[in-house]
Order: structure tokens, then C-alpha cells, then sequence
């Protein structure tokens, strides 16, 4: 009943204003702050192949739980990709309804932008562009380690980058995912003044400092590591679908 | 009419400075909206107050922009300068190093004609719509002292009170842009001043009711515009947060 008199009332059957705008808002910097730290320990676990083939194969096993399992489980990776998924669509859900979406709303923004020059203001535009580009990238992304989370590991991943073409939707989508990201986690801090202490003003120039660096740091280490699969995987193309098998067990078992 | 009438001899050796301005009457059937060039010599501590006037007086008496105070007070004078929100009497032509400039009016508010916006008819409808007044039911006996307020408080009170309606934090809010019904940062700092005072008997839920939806405190994407325009220099970042926070947790 309460539905039918705040749809079409616009007040609740206690006279007063629907909460939902509040809850919505919550939960957009919620799912926004939890797919924003999961980017951060994403971008440093794939980065693992830097420390070499071993440290990866080793990192994608722990994911697969080799800790408490006798036999690594794929399907743990394809269970957390699923539940970020879900996160990634909450998100997107909640965040478009900020997006413009009328040619005059388009226009002002992007009038307003380009001669207003203000920072912040321009890395929403970015926010609005990479997070309607990742609809895409992000979900293709996100189903290919749901459907094969077997395929991950030092050789498997080289070969999807190189030989399967990946590469390129990684490459597009690292810079995105960052930029997204990291302005967005700033934002966040800014928009509920979370790390507000006595002087605001120097919170916040502190905070896009570290927007900026972390943006450099993780771009680097992202395409530095994208980088790397590309060339493991170029020189396993001949061996397409051989997985990685560890220094230390090469005499007593193989990659999965 | 002669161009540079209200100069003295030795004001004519500044360099030149080059207006676009916008000129356009809505009213006027046959007028149609374009830039206008106009030309004049730079003077020593020149604003675009005494360059604008300098304008209308030598080149063109047609050209409509709002003064009063020329001191940053009145809140009558802003306008986009190259694209920037800013109070035009507070603005020198010697920070232009090229000598250009471009002026436009507010957009969000109601152009009446070139540079002159009525912000007074949108500002009026924000502090009807926060409902900008002290909300009490205690009887008061004017014979009698008032109930003290603590400094500091009242300090802050009066910090968020220096807001004088310019207009500049809703013009460079791409948010309100966007959405003309977006209550803008003034609407937001006058609720937070309301919240502070302790005359204001006015709960959360209260101002919930007033500003807790997509047009109010969560329509806001926190682009910080206001934050970083704001002639006054008001707290804008830190008091919508706060409000945020505030309205967030009201059951």
C-alpha cells in the first residue's frame, strides 16, 4: 500500500519524504568504495607476474584456495568475480541515474567543462565517460573470469592477452578502471568529508595528490604488467594451451 | 562618438584590450544571441566594472550589465568571465596577460538582457524552498534578555551568513546546470546555517523534508565548483558534506 501511495503521492503514507533518495546515495558510494579497493588489490595481484612466473602461479593458486584445499578450486575465483559482478552492476545502476542524459544536459556539461577549466569538474566528465565505456569492457571482462576462472595463470593468462586478443580490451580498459577508480575514491572523500579533520581545504589537496600518484602508480604498474603478459605470451604462442608448470613441482605435477 | 572619452593623457598608453561580449535580448523578437568586439585602452587597476562602464559610456550605451557596490558586497555583478563565475568588480583586466576577454551571463538564472541575470527571483525561490527562516515555537518576551548562544557558535552561524546570493556557486555548478531544480550550494549553505543555529528548533527529519532527495543533498555529484568559485570563500565542501552525513542517517 505504502508503494502505491509514494508512487504516485511522492510522500510516504506518513506524510513525509521517501528515505530511498538517502539509501541510493549510501549505497552508490558503497558499492563505489568497495569496487574502488578491490581495483587497488586487483591491480597488485595481477602485477605479480613482474616478481615472475612462479610468484604468479603461486598468487592465482592462493585465489583457488591452495591454503585449505587439497586440490585448487577454480570455481572460488569464478564465485568472487560473480559477487563483484553483481557489486559492478549495483553500481553502475546507481550511478547512471547521475549521468546527462538529455541532448541539453549533454550540452551544458560539455560547454560548462570546457571553458569553466576546473579540475574536478572535467574528472567527472572522465568518471561519467570511463564508467559508460566499462558497462561494456568491465562486463566482458568480468564474465570471462566467470565462465573460465581456470584460465588463469602465468601461460593461460599470456595466451588470452596475446593470442585471443584480450590485450586490447585490458589496455583499454586499465586506463579506464584507473582513472575511474581513483578519482572516484578521492570524490568519495569529498563527499563525505571522510577524511575531514580541522582544515578541510588541505584534506582535500592532500587527497587529490594522492588521486594523482596513485593514478601514475597504478598505470604504470598495469600496463607494465599487461606489458609482460604480451611478451610471455608471444613467445608461447607455439605452445597455445600448455599451462604453467612451477619450478618447484616441474617434477611432481602441472600447472591446472 | 569618441572612443576614448573618459581617459586622461597619461592612461592612453595601456595596452589594448579586447571584450567579446554577449548581446542578446530576449524579449526583443528581432534580437538573436552573438558576441559583440569592443576595444578599448587598458588603465591602471582597472576592474571589468570601470572597463564595462568604460564601454557603454564610449562605445556602446545599449550594453546591459548589474552593479552596485563595486566592492564585492552586493553580489549583483556576477558573470562569466572567460568562461569563469566571478564578481566583475572584483575582477582586474591586469590578470588577463593577453588582453582578452570574454564575458557571458549566468546561465541558471533568467537573462534579461547581455550581462544582466535576475538572480534575485532564483534566490528568492531556493529561500522559500529551504524555507530560509528561523524555526521556533518558544514564546519570546522581548522584554526580556535573550538566552545567550555560545560564541563559537554563533561565530559559525555568522560565517555561513557572509553568503550574499551572487549566484556564482549555482552558475559554476555543472549539477545545477544540468538540473535547474537542484537546490545549488546557497540552498544547501543555508540549511546548514539553519541546522547551527540554536534559535532554529528544526530537526533532521525536518530538513530532510526539505532537501532529501535527488533535487537536494543527493543530487549533488560533489564537482566542488562552488567550493572553488565562491567570492566569499565560504566552507561549501565542508558544510555539504556535513549535511550529507547528516541527512543520510535520518530514519
Amino acid at each position: 500500500m505504502s508503494d502505491l501511495i509514494e508512487g504516485y503521492m511522492g510522500k510516504r503514507d506518513d506524510g513525509t519524504k521517501s528515505r530511498m533518495p538517502a539509501y541510493l546515495d549510501r549505497w552508490q558510494s558503497i558499492t563505489g568504495l568497495i569496487l574502488g579497493l578491490f581495483i587497488i588489490g586487483h591491480m597488485f595481484f595481477t602485477s605479480s607476474i613482474l616478481l615472475g612466473k612462479d610468484a604468479m602461479y603461486a598468487e592465482s593458486k592462493l585465489f583457488e584456495g591452495s591454503l585449505f584445499l587439497e586440490e585448487p578450486e577454480p570455481g572460488i575465483v569464478a564465485l568472487a568475480a560473480g559477487i563483484i559482478f553483481i557489486i559492478f552492476i549495483v553500481h553502475a545502476a546507481l550511478a547512471m541515474r547521475k549521468f546527462p542524459y538529455k541532448y541539453r544536459e549533454y550540452k551544458m556539461l560539455k560547454t560548462h567543462s570546457a571553458h569553466l577549466g576546473h579540475t574536478d569538474t572535467i574528472l567527472w566528465m572522465v568518471q561519467a565517460a570511463t564508467g559508460f565505456a566499462m558497462f561494456f569492457l568491465g562486463s566482458a571482462h568480468l564474465w570471462m573470469m566467470i565462465a573460465e576462472p581456470e584460465k588463469i595463470g602465468p601461460y593461460a593468462s599470456a595466451d588470452r592477452i596475446y593470442t585471443d586478443n584480450f590485450g586490447y580490451l585490458y589496455a583499454a580498459l586499465i586506463a579506464m578502471v584507473i582513472l575511474h577508480a581513483m578519482v572516484g575514491l578521492y570524490r568519495l572523500t569529498m563527499k563525505w568529508g571522510f577524511t575531514v579533520q580541522k582544515n578541510p581545504r588541505a584534506d582535500r589537496k592532500r587527497n587529490k595528490k594522492i588521486m594523482w600518484a596513485a593514478i601514475l602508480f597504478f598505470s604504470l604498474l598495469g600496463y607494465s604488467a599487461l606489458a609482460t603478459y604480451w611478451k610471455i605470451g608471444q613467445e608461447h604462442q607455439p605452445n597455445y594451451g600448455e599451462r604453467y608448470q612451477p619450478q618447484s613441482v616441474q617434477s611432481t605435477g602441472g600447472d591446472s | 562618438m569618441p572612443k576614448h572619452k573618459i581617459m586622461t593623457p597619461d592612461q592612453s598608453s595601456g595596452r589594448e584590450l579586447t571584450f567579446e561580449i554577449l548581446k542578446y535580448n530576449p524579449r526583443d523578437p528581432h534580437s538573436k544571441p552573438h558576441l559583440e568586439t569592443y576595444k578599448i585602452k587598458e588603465t591602471p587597476g582597472m576592474t571589468l566594472f570601470v572597463a564595462l562602464n568604460m564601454i557603454r559610456e564610449d562605445l556602446d550605451p545599449d550594453l546591459a550589465f548589474d552593479f552596485v557596490c563595486r566592492a564585492g558586497i552586493c553580489g549583483s555583478c556576477g558573470m562569466m568571465i572567460n568562461g569563469r563565475p566571478q564578481l566583475a568588480c572584483r575582477t582586474r583586466t591586469a590578470d588577463y596577460p593577453d588582453g582578452k576577454i570574454r564575458l557571458m551571463p549566468m546561465p541558471a538564472f533568467e537573462l534579461i538582457k547581455d550581462l544582466s541575470v535576475i538572480t534575485g527571483q532564483w534566490m528568492d525561490g531556493m529561500s522559500k524552498r529551504v524555507e530560509s527562516w528561523i524555526h521556533s515555537k518558544t514564546e519570546h518576551d522581548i522584554t526580556r534578555i535573550e538566552e545567550p548562544v555560545e560564541p563559537d557558535v554563533a561565530d559559525a552561524t555568522f560565517e555561513l551568513d557572509r553568503c550574499i546570493e551572487c549566484g556564482i556557486c549555482v552558475a559554476s555548478c555543472a549539477t545545477a546546470l544540468m538540473r535547474p531544480d537542484f537546490v545549488g550550494a546557497v540552498g544547501l549553505n543555508r540549511i546548514a546555517r539553519f541546522e547551527m543555529d540554536p534559535h532554529d528548533e528544526r530537526t533532521d527529519a525536518d530538513y530532510f523534508e526539505l532537501v532529501g532527495d535527488d533535487a537536494g543533498i543527493f543530487g549533488c555529484m560533489t564537482l566542488l565548483a562552488c567550493e572553488d568559485h565562491c567570492p566569499k570563500n565560504l566552507p561549501l565542501q565542508e558544510k555539504i558534506a556535513y549535511m550529507r552525513r547528516k541527512m543520510a542517517k535520518v530514519k
